[in-house]
Order: C-alpha cells, then structure tokens, then sequence
C-alpha cells in the first residue's frame, strides 16, 4: 500500500523572492502549505551588541543599515529616543527638514516595495519604472549628505547641515553629449528644495501610470485580492503595525496619534483598508505615498520661506562650526571632547516610536549615564509581521506565499539586525 | 487619552502586590513587576477596558551586569597618558538588582498610551519567567529572540528555539560577559574544502573608554 508523505520544502534563502537573506522551511500536501517555519539571522550583526561598545553618534551609522532601504527613518528613531533623555529639541527647521526626508524615505521604501513586488507576482515592467522615480529620490539624498543610501544625516540636535542652494549637475560624457546633458540638467538648476517641489509635481502623475498598470489589472487582482487575510482583532494581537495593521482596517499611525517633530502641523490623510487582504495593503501604500506627496509640498512650501538653524547650538552635544573651532579655544575643547569621547546622557530609560514606512520602528535606550548606551534595543516592525507568515499563509497554495511575503514589505537588515 | 498620571494612579491601585515599583520619567511609564504576578497582571491589563493594552509591541532582555561601572577614570588626572588608564570592566561586581530583566512595551491603541513592564529574574542560576504567548501572541519571537540573546526561558512558549544566531551557537551573545567579537570565528579551508570553525583571531580592546560625568 502506498502512504502519502507531505513533502517539505526549502525555500530560500537565496531564492529571489525571498527578499534577502530568509529560509523558509514549507510542510506541502501537494501545492498547499501545511506548515511554514522561516528561519532568520542569516543577515545578524549584533548591531544593538556593536552600539553599546561606541559613543553615541557613531552608532547613527549603524541605523541607517539596518532597513536599508528606508534609511534615515531608521536615524530617526534613534535620534528621538536620544533627544529624549537628554530632553533637548530640534531647531524647527530640522524638524522640518527631518519630516521632509522621512516622507521621501516612505516614497523610496514603497516604490522599492512596489518593484520588487510586482516582480514576485510577474509585473517585470513595474520594477524598471520604480526605479527610475527612487533614481531622482537617491540624487536628493546624495546632495544633503554626499551619500546615496547611507546617509547618516540627522544628529541629535538636529540633522547636520542645512539644504544645500545648488543641486549637483550631471557632466558631459562619452555616454552623454552635450544637448542630452543639458536636458538632464534642467530641473536641477535651483536649490535642493525646489528640486523636490519639482518632483512633488510630477510624481503623482507617475503613481497614476503604476495603478493604471496594477489596480484594475485582472492578473494582478488574481494574485493579491483575498489572499492572506489577517482581521483588524488578529493583526492588533499579532503586532501588526504600519500599513500591515492599516490594511487590515484599523486606523493608527503614529505621525497623527502621538505625532512627532511637526506632523501635528501638517494636512494629511491615513488610508486604510477594508479587508486585510494583499490586494488592501498594496491600495493602502500606494495612498500612502500619495499623502507623501502632500506633506513634502507642505514642508516644502515651509522651508522656502523660513531660514533658520539646522542644529542647536549646545556644544555638549552638537559639535562647533569648524570656523569658531580654529578661532575659539573653547570650541576646539568642545570639537575634540565631542568626537573623542562623545556625549554623556543622564541615566534612565526611553522608547522612542515612529511611523517608519513599515510600521512602527522603535529604539529602546538604556543609559547608565556613560557616553556609550548601556542597552540598545531596535524594536522592527517587520520582525513582528514575519513572525505571522505561518498564521498567513497556512492552507494558501506555494505561489501565494511569495504574494503574502512581498506584501508584508520584508527587508531582512532590520529583522535580523 | 487620559493622562499618565491617572493611569499610574489606577495601576497602583488595581494591582499593590503585583507592582514592586514605579518610574514616571521622560514622558514614560515603567512598572517593575512581580515575576510571579506577570500573567495575571497582562491578562488584566489586556482585557480590563480601563486599560485595553491589546498589542504587545515589543519584548527584550537587559543584562545589568556592569551596569553603573566605567572604564576610564574621570575624578582625577592620571600621570599614565590615556590608553593605560583604561581598566577593563569588572564582570564579578555585585549588584543591587538581580542580573537580567525582560522589559516589556505595551500599547493600548484605544486610550493611545503606552506602558513598560519591567521583571526582574531573582534566581541567577534558573532564569525562568512565564511566557506571556497566553496573553499576546506576537510575543512568539520577541520571547525566542530574548532566549537565544540572553539564555531567558520563557515557560509555557510552545517553540522556543533559537532564532538570530547561527545554527549549533554556544552561548548567549548579549549577555554582558560575552566578548564581542566573540568566541569562534569561521573561514573556508582549502585543504579540507570545507569551511572551519576556529577560535577568534581578534584581541579584544577598548577603542573609546566608557566614562561617566554627572555634568553633561
């Protein structure tokens, strides 16, 4: 007599639609899942370990790795939970700039998101023309801090140098002539802000060309509309945060309730869903970003017309300008006391939350009151929702697992950190 | 959204023997808790609709071994230059609270407040504390993580394996006393074709000396 024998299945973890670094162990009856059981910390490195063993800022670095593709939303967090227990705030217009950057980090994160996942589900095009949007978004990153990902841009304090007046212009080459560069040159001949406002422009017309290729599309409606359902109860129990929460119907976000930085002075709109499905968390993020739109017009519209500083003039926490540090003794105490042994910040404990473009991304601080953080606890949102792939996908066929995946938006730097 | 303080006043209230302590600072609140309190004080706290903390957003464990202590003397000037000065960290002190700690961070998205639960681990020798999968269930891997980081057993977890480390890891990588470049380090052997687990090659050291000052 024959016996029949689920059939087990190593997924990862270098498959291409394992979005990193995970191996996903299947239990199949045919092509059902039975059991799914994702095995991380390929991609561990003890970040939260290596931050206790340096002073504060150099940590700031590290942040910026661990979700790498939402960069400085990572610094974000860290630098909140610092300006917590040092109770100090940032100058206004780093608020602004710092709300800015987050909402161009959202675009970034979701058109990546939007890439790779229509590539999981076969929309190949999707990938090429997302990526050509986060090419521009990369070029805006690159002129406030030099770095096209890590950018290591905001400090405690502040972030660290205002926008620049001038974008970066592209130079005639063997693979540019002259009249091509000139063109590519055209919306970058006024200051960084107006560079962004520019792309604010045009950028919804390009989330129109996405949904005109994805929303109605009958496939891409085959492939996401009732698949992983979570409830609005069972996402809340499971750690749902984000537009995983949001997809499933509850309306919470941090930037509207407990707003951080300037949020609570800015028009937007949370998008939810209604169903919890994929196809919802797809609709959420691509509202998403268009409320991205709005706040970066808003900010936009505000750092035009406000100079101001971009960093507190506390010099025990932020460094001097490097011309009162050649001309002024205390400053250059200041400067070499800074880099050297950092900053102390009093002892206790803080949590500082925000609404990261996957969830709520959360850092932990416990300070003894030494330059270094005694413990350094990185609480990510997509941690959360992988643990809940097995409740998702059970009794879903193997093709829908890598729908259920890509949707939940899994970057593996901040889940293993 | 009711102020902490009324809320600090109604746990005090709710629960006197489960609350060993409690620290309002920074905007936040933190209940040190009783070990052998913690399930029915996260049941409560869950299903009493004055709290209605629904999401566990996060679970972690601290190890406060060195806690306090500091690597470079700052009171008095040295006629040693700088990196002599430098004393490794004392990893027999003696402290006041027990090592190891779970701290808990808890959300109630209907009255938008967030609280720390905070539990000490008394007996040093058998670090066990109840799993809270009864209660939260997306304390699943928070609870692995918090095992495998810091050797914390979560009694009553249905899966507890290890989840961040590499597979057949010895130890528990973020506890005080653990280097950090760890034990072992791994490279590809040509002779064998394989790759070879060796003791670290990496001299341990102090690049920036913790310090403490009290004037910042």
């Amino acid at each position: 007599m024959t016996t029949i024998r689920n059939y087990t299945l190593n997924f990862g973890p270098q498959h291409p639609a394992a979005h990193g670094v995970l191996r996903l162990v299947l239990e199949l009856d045919g092509e059902v899942i039975q059991a799914a059981d994702p095995h991380i910390g390929l991609l561990h490195r003890a970040t939260e370990k290596l931050a206790e063993s340096k002073p504060y800022n150099q940590s700031i670095g590290y942040m910026d790795r661990l979700d790498y593709v939402s960069m400085m939303c990572n610094e974000h967090a860290y630098v909140l939970a610092i300006e917590k227990l040092l109770g100090i705030e940032a100058p206004i217009r780093a608020q602004y700039i710092r709300v800015l950057f987050d909402e161009i980090t959202r675009i970034l994160n979701h058109l990546l998101w939007l890439g790779a996942h229509g590539l999981d589900l076969g929309a190949m095009s999707m990938f090429l023309y997302t990526f050509r949007e986060r090419e521009t978004l990369m070029d805006c990153y690159e002129a406030v801090s030099g770095a096209r990902m890590h950018a290591t841009y905001y400090r405690p304090g502040g972030v660290h140098r205002d926008l620049p007046l001038q974008m970066p212009q592209y130079q005639e080459s063997i693979f540019c002539n002259k009249a091509e560069t000139v063109k590519r040159n055209l919306d970058r001949q006024g200051s960084l802000v107006d560079f962004i406002a520019n792309f604010a422009k045009t950028f919804p017309s390009k989330i129109d060309e996405y949904e005109t290729l994805l929303t109605d599309n009958r496939i891409w409606k085959q492939r996401t509309v009732g698949i992983g359902v979570v409830s609005a109860e069972r996402a809340i129990a499971l750690g749902f945060t984000g537009p995983m929460l949001r997809g499933s119907g509850v309306a919470w976000d941090l930037r509207k309730m407990q707003p951080y930085e300037v949020y609570d002075r800015l028009d937007f709109d949370i998008p939810i869903g209604t169903t919890g499905d994929c196809y919802d968390r797809y609709l959420v993020r691509m509202q998403e970003m268009r409320e991205s739109v709005k706040i970066i017009n808003q900010c936009v519209a505000w750092l035009q017309v406000n100079p101001g500083p971009v960093m507190l003039d506390q010099h025990k926490v932020t460094p001097p300008s490097r011309l009162h540090m050649k001309a002024d003794m205390e400053s250059l105490i200041h400067h070499f006391k800074l880099f050297s042994e950092g900053y102390c910040i009093p002892a206790g404990e803080a949590y500082a939350a925000i609404e990261h473009p996957k969830g709520e991304f959360g850092i932990y601080l416990v300070s003894d009151g030494a330059n270094k953080p005694y413990r350094l606890k990185i609480r990510a949102a997509g941690f959360a929702h992988l643990a809940a792939l097995e409740e998702m996908t059970k009794g879903h066929m193997l093709a829908d697992a890598v729908a259920i995946l890509s949707s939940q938006d899994i970057v593996f730097g901040e889940i293993d950190r | 959204m009711t102020s902490l303080l009324d809320l600090h006043a109604l746990l005090l209230s709710q629960f006197p023997t489960a609350i060993e302590n409690t620290v309002l600072a920074v905007g936040e609140l933190t209940l040190t808790v009783n070990a052998s309190h913690l399930n029915d004080l996260c049941l409560r706290l869950r299903d009493d609709p004055a709290f209605a903390f629904h999401q566990c957003v996060d679970v972690c464990g601290v190890d406060y071994l060195t806690y306090g202590q500091t690597e470079w003397e700052t009171t008095g000037a040295t006629a040693t230059g700088f990196d002599r000065a430098v004393e490794p960290l004392s990893l027999t002190a003696n402290l006041t609270t027990p090592r190891f700690a779970v701290v808990y961070h808890l959300l109630s998205l209907k009255h938008n407040q967030r609280l720390r639960l905070k539990v000490f681990l008394a007996d040093a020798e058998c670090l066990q504390i109840d799993s809270l999968m009864n209660v939260w269930p997306s304390v699943n891997w928070f609870e692995r993580e918090a095992f495998d980081l810091y050797g914390i057993l979560f009694v009553g977890h249905p899966d507890l394996r290890r989840i961040l480390t590499d597979y057949g890891f010895i130890g528990h990588p973020f506890r005080k006393d653990f280097p950090l470049s760890g034990h072992l380090e791994v490279r590809y052997d040509a002779a064998s074709s394989r790759v070879v687990y060796e003791p670290v090659s990496i001299k341990p050291r102090v690049l920036v000396p913790k310090v403490i000052r009290n004037n910042p």
